[in-house]
């Protein structure tokens, strides 16, 4: 075990990995970095990490270079939460002893990583679709959206102590992600991972503009962003 | 004739590929033990914070009370369609019709009863 700890730090070390050779080799481990998506849920329950093999159309370049280097968990219950559930006395709950945490690298690996990642754009078509207007949503209306109206809370944490535990955190995502890729997800999942745990809600334009407003505003309130 | 030949066989494996069924067991581990728990039970990890409890899949009294139509149109278009919480999402997109009737028949097994 010892040995195959060492081997992994080992393999995250090295700064002088050559340019992509992170991603193929450690990165790979865990990522699908080369797509398509998983066809079976079979395939989506062994998913140790999210896809990045579409990375480049999801997420901002400066939150993946932060994030590598300090990651923090943004699902609570690990990639797929099945993995991570056990039944408890009062219902079930999330078995922490099965999740692993992600490894930080140093700021020349995460900023050669990133710029990697950011190549990776297979589905620039469905995000030319997207066009995100100027705008902003109140936050009580944001709010009701969520809780109310779309019910988003269910599996997701909207705030930093509130919300669901299945799906990544909502707070968060503006500052992860790229507006039109909010947008295109929300508009259908199935379109980026034909298993996705995420429902298409059929939302129409308008209020698939003003969600990605929304989850902005969340993201700007200095809430844990990382 | 050769070439029509491996044209359909090639079609055929690309179809079963692309419409695989998936079990009602597999469905209701990955779409529906978030809310309504791993056993069934409407205890879920997400529920901490719902304002509406979802479910409880074994309980007879009340799935009784539901025919497998009200069952099949709530997980296809969700909670509001049948007038009971937006929290129970759509799976229209996600799941087959048929993906659906098997799970109505595995609601029906975890419940062990039918409508009354």
């Amino acid at each position: 075990m010892m040995r195959m700890v060492m081997v992994v730090l080992l393999a995250f070390s090295g700064t002088a990995l050559a340019e992509g050779g992170m991603l193929q080799g450690s990165c790979a481990a865990c990522h699908n970095i080369t797509g398509p998506a998983a066809q079976t849920l079979k395939d989506a329950f062994a998913k140790k990490g999210p896809d990045l093999f579409y990375a480049g159309n999801k997420y901002r370049q400066e939150w993946l270079v932060s994030w590598l280097q300090k990651p923090a968990r943004i699902r609570p219950a690990g990639m797929f939460y099945g993995g991570h559930v056990k039944t408890g006395s009062k219902g079930d709950e999330i078995d922490p002893s099965t999740l692993i945490s992600h490894v930080a690298l140093s700021k020349a690996d995460a900023t050669s990583v990133a710029a990697e990642l950011m190549k990776l754009k297979p589905h620039n078509d469905l995000i030319a679709k997207e066009k995100i207007e100027p705008g902003s949503v109140p936050r009580q209306m944001g709010e009701m959206a969520f809780n109310k109206f779309l019910g988003c809370m269910a599996c997701h944490l909207i705030e930093p102590e509130y919300g669901g535990f299945s799906g990544p955190e909502l707070y968060t995502a503006a500052k992860r992600l790229q507006p039109e890729y909010m947008a295109s997800f929300i508009r259908s999942p199935q379109a980026w991972d034909r298993k996705s745990m995420m429902p298409n809600k059929q939302l129409s334009d308008g209020n698939i503009q003003k969600m990605v407003h929304y989850l902005e505003t969340l993201s700007k309130e200095g809430t844990n962003g990382n | 004739m050769v070439t029509k030949l491996f044209w359909l066989a090639l079609f055929a494996v690309f179809s079963v590929s692309v419409h695989a069924k998936e079990t009602a067991e597999d469905n209701y581990k990955a779409y529906c033990t978030q809310c309504h728990g791993i056993e069934g039970n409407g205890k879920g990890i997400n529920v901490r914070d719902m304002s509406v409890v979802p479910r409880d899949h074994t309980d007879a009294k009340s799935m009784s009370g539901r025919s497998d139509e009200t069952l099949f149109k709530a997980i296809k278009e969700g909670g509001a369609s049948i007038s009971k919480s937006v929290l129970m999402p759509p799976w229209g997109s996600t799941l087959s019709d048929e993906e659906i009737e098997d799970l109505v028949q595995y609601l029906r097994m975890m419940c062990k009863c039918k409508m009354s």
